[in-house]
């Protein structure tokens, strides 16, 4: 069974890399491009300054790169999914395969794209100093971590309240829940604002909806591919059934 | 196991839970290696470094870094 499942999320997260690339390189690439453009402008303007050569060419890195790093993060996004679909599956209710794989898809989503993606965005080229890189990862992870381990508390604790309240109550406690644990550490944690005062509002919009867009396929790819290919394991095929009938 | 000596029917299998003791390996392993190719995507070669392969990580995965909102430079 868990190799049913491991097999299936790895594959599912390839394809959901894969999709994401491709969205990612259509519509992220020209942002970047445009970042690229305006920080090579300054780097060319301050004294000193010229626009240093690249190590990997920009063609490998919004090509090859950018397809290499997605589907790295597809493939462990994908087997985690496999993993905690396991202990999901069964625990939180009777619901089918695909319900359970898109209500899975749907909460890792929020718990670990949107909500970290609201408190610290995605920042193009030419956003953000190179100083503070190391605190700027440290802030960003943190904050994923206290999503994810909240989110799992708020299922845990819905899950032992549906016995007293019913399912839609306690649903309902572990999205208040979550939502007041993350607002409360979401205003506690510090801010991050490191967009230079000339850089277009417009590109910075643009750039960060396309992230999020990328991310949003990722998610529904994933979710989809792993609902899809667990149910056809799990269940017989129609022309095996047809043929059964016949 | 009361439960599970009934036989499913032939269609969609009723959810089955898989007993934690048979996931926690999996879990262990899957973890490791996802949290290890995560962080070499994410992060390594920008705010840490564990191999000196000279800025050619960072930039190879520059583009994906940062439209998958990690924080990158």
């Amino acid at each position: 069974m868990m190799r049913t499942l491991l097999v299936r999320g790895l594959i599912a997260g390839l394809l959901a890399g894969l999709a994401a690339a491709v969205f990612a390189f259509v519509v992220g690439e020209p942002h970047v491009d445009a970042a690229i453009a305006l920080e090579e402008a300054h780097a060319a303007e301050e004294a000193g300054h010229h626009a240093e050569e690249p190590l990997v060419s920009r063609g490998i890195q919004s090509t090859v790169g950018l397809l290499a790093a997605h589907l790295g993060i597809g493939l462990a996004l994908g087997g985690l999914f496999a993993v905690v679909f396991a202990v999901i599956y069964g625990r939180l209710g009777g619901f089918s395969v695909r319900t359970y794989a898109s209500l899975l898809a749907g909460g890792a989503f929020v718990a670990v794209t949107l909500v970290p993606f609201l408190k610290y965005p995605a920042n193009p080229p030419a956003v953000g100093q190179t100083g503070t890189v190391g605190s700027r990862t440290e802030l960003y992870f943190v904050f994923l971590a206290l999503s994810v381990i909240t989110a799992g508390l708020a299922v845990t604790a819905a899950r032992s309240f549906a016995d007293r309240f019913g399912s839609w109550v306690a649903s309902g406690i572990g999205i208040l829940g979550y939502a007041v644990v993350m607002t409360v550490c979401a205003v506690l944690m510090p801010t991050v604002n490191e967009v230079p005062d000339d850089f277009p509002a417009t590109l910075l919009w643009d750039f960060r909806l396309a992230s999020l867009g990328g991310l949003v396929v990722l998610w529904l790819v994933l979710g989809a591919a792993f609902g899809t290919l667990v149910h056809r394991a799990l269940t017989p095929t129609p022309a095996k059934a047809t043929a059964a009938t016949a | 196991m009361s439960e599970a000596a009934v036989p499913a029917s032939t269609s969609i299998p009723s959810p089955v839970r898989i007993p934690l003791r048979e996931i926690v390996p999996w879990a262990v392993l899957i973890g490791a290696l996802a949290m290890i190719t995560m962080f070499f995507i994410s992060t390594e070669d920008g705010a840490t470094t564990l191999l000196a392969a000279g800025g050619y990580v960072h930039e190879f995965l520059h583009d994906g870094r940062h439209l998958m909102a990690f924080p990158c430079h």
